[in-house]
């Protein structure tokens, strides 16, 4: 397949780097400042080196990228509230082109779900989203093998630098904002690590699951979402005197999606520890299903698009 | 983790006539008012059951004013489930039986101003609108009584009751302000 990758982030520049291995080609990657675009496949690695040098990736206009030949859009541009844009134009722009497209980028999945499921119908091209909820794991694909009628439920933790902090937290016996400076010293925390920690991030991807289990119908306004910013170690104390634990944990049903700081138990299944991830995927006929994994970094989510260019039908 | 299938609807297997005896405790909590205990005892003799120690724990009356009584009893091991629900269906309020907590336990952890904000109307309130029982409690103010602090509160709630329980201790920790870290209830966390 030919990929035209926008955003040139962790994720777009993974794409384009794993994209060769696995046997397709790219033809375009840009981001919001330019385009390295070419119809016979541009050369990634030079272009990856033009990038880290500070440079733009290319002198082409972004616009260019909708005008050359490929199959399929990988849109890897930051995630964006609210209206999803420019992503969901970008969507939009290549369904009406009768291309497919596969997102990295949460916002229009989470915000207009149903927009998108009915450009789909209309159009020749398919949209896949694996890499919008838990990098690396096989969550959505998990759901889709299962038939989401056949799911009830999913929960789990799927922000790495809340459960980082968290964790630290309990083994320290620390208060969260020392372990937050320490996550920001590691690189594990953002500078602005706002969404992580207030759950948004987290409540985005279980937003992205009840669209799924239930056809659509929600938005991040409708998730109930407390973060973790006002969890003592103290709580972290008491908890474990029980032999629990805190994590932030999300749930998607049919009925509703809900992120906040909940009582684990501390040897159970969910209470990952460190910037792991982890879903249980509650089925109706054959108990719980977890599956536990890297649910952030750029090659992680890199292998999550590609394993989706690979599920698409040929145009 | 314990998968255990939902045996709910399957066929039980025959009773064990030679399984022997063995020995459960239940929990019970009953009304402080004459005869009570003599009342909650005749379902487990009806029922197979064998006495075999009764542990009244009248100065450890419950907030909500109910005395706790621990018992021992031995039976066949397929009649324990007869003697609980005779127990339940003479209107006898059973905490724990055996391995298996009816009226559900759980755990939640407040975090806020506790002290200023009243701890003990709070569990008071959770014991009222929540409808629960406030079997212990543990608190953490490291930052001295003026801060934040951190409650760990372990409920009795009658079975199913659960979520409601929540709901009504969510809008507690709404009104005064504080952080209510919850139970994950549901699947096998």
């Amino acid at each position: 397949m030919k990929l035209a990758i926008l955003g040139a982030g962790d994720v777009g520049r993974s794409v384009a780097d794993l994209a060769g291995e696995y046997g397709h080609d790219v033809v375009a990657l840009a981001d919001s400042s330019g385009a390295a675009v070419d119809p016979a496949g541009i050369a990634v690695e030079s272009v990856l080196e033009r990038k880290a040098g500070g440079e733009a990736v290319g002198s082409s206009d972004p616009e260019d990228v909708f005008e050359t030949e490929y199959d399929v859009l990988v849109e890897a541009t930051p995630t964006t509230l609210g209206d999803a844009e420019p992503g969901f134009t970008h969507v939009k722009r290549a369904l009406e082109a009768d291309r497919h497209v596969v997102l990295a980028n949460k916002g229009p999945v989470a915000e207009r779900y149903e927009e998108l499921r009915a450009l789909e119908d209309e159009h020749a091209g398919s949209i896949r989203f694996e890499a919008t909820v838990g990098g690396a794991i096989p969550v959505l694909s998990t759901v889709e093998d299962c038939t989401p009628q056949a799911v009830t439920a999913v929960r789990g933790v799927l922000n790495g630098t809340a459960n980082f902090i968290l964790t630290r937290m309990a083994a320290e016996g620390l208060d969260y904002e020392h372990v937050l400076a320490e996550a920001q010293d590691l690189g594990v925390a953002e500078a602005d690590p706002t969404f992580d920690v207030d759950g948004t991030d987290a409540a985005l991807k279980f937003v992205i699951l009840a669209n799924v289990l239930a056809d659509g119908g929600f938005a991040l306004e409708d998730a109930t979402v407390e973060g973790i910013q006002d969890i003592p170690g103290s709580a972290l104390d008491l908890a474990a005197e029980d032999g629990r634990t805190i994590r932030l944990i999300g749930e998607a049903t049919r009925d509703g999606v809900r992120v906040g700081p909940r009582l684990v138990p501390e040897n159970g299944a969910l209470a990952v520890t460190g910037t792991r991830n982890i879903v249980q995927i509650e089925t109706r006929h054959a108990g719980s299903l977890h599956s536990s994994g890297r649910g952030a970094g750029g090659p992680e989510t890199a292998t999550a698009v590609l394993s989706d260019v690979g599920r698409l039908p040929p145009l | 983790m314990g998968d255990a299938p939902d045996s709910g609807d399957e066929d039980e297997p025959d009773a064990e006539t030679d399984g022997g005896l063995r020995a459960y405790t239940v929990r019970l909590e009953l009304v402080d008012e004459p005869g009570e205990l003599l009342r909650a005892l005749a379902p487990i003799a009806d029922n197979g059951g064998n006495l075999l120690s009764i542990h009244h724990e009248r100065g450890n009356i419950t907030p909500r004013g109910h005395i706790p009584v621990e018992v021992d009893l031995e039976c066949p091991p397929d009649r324990f489930d007869d003697v609980v629900e005779g127990l339940r269906g003479a209107g006898v309020n059973v905490i724990q039986a055996g391995a298996e907590h009816y009226g559900e336990e759980i755990n939640v952890v407040l975090v806020g101003h506790l002290v200023e904000t009243d701890l003990s109307n709070t569990l008071s309130r959770i014991e009222d609108e929540a409808d629960a029982v406030v079997l212990d409690l543990s608190l953490a103010a490291p930052e001295g009584t003026g801060g934040i602090s951190s409650a760990r509160a372990r409920l009795a709630i009658d079975s199913g009751r659960s979520e409601e329980a929540l709901a009504a201790i969510r809008s507690i920790g709404t009104d005064k302000e504080l952080t209510v870290v919850e139970p994950l209830l549901g699947g096998d966390a």
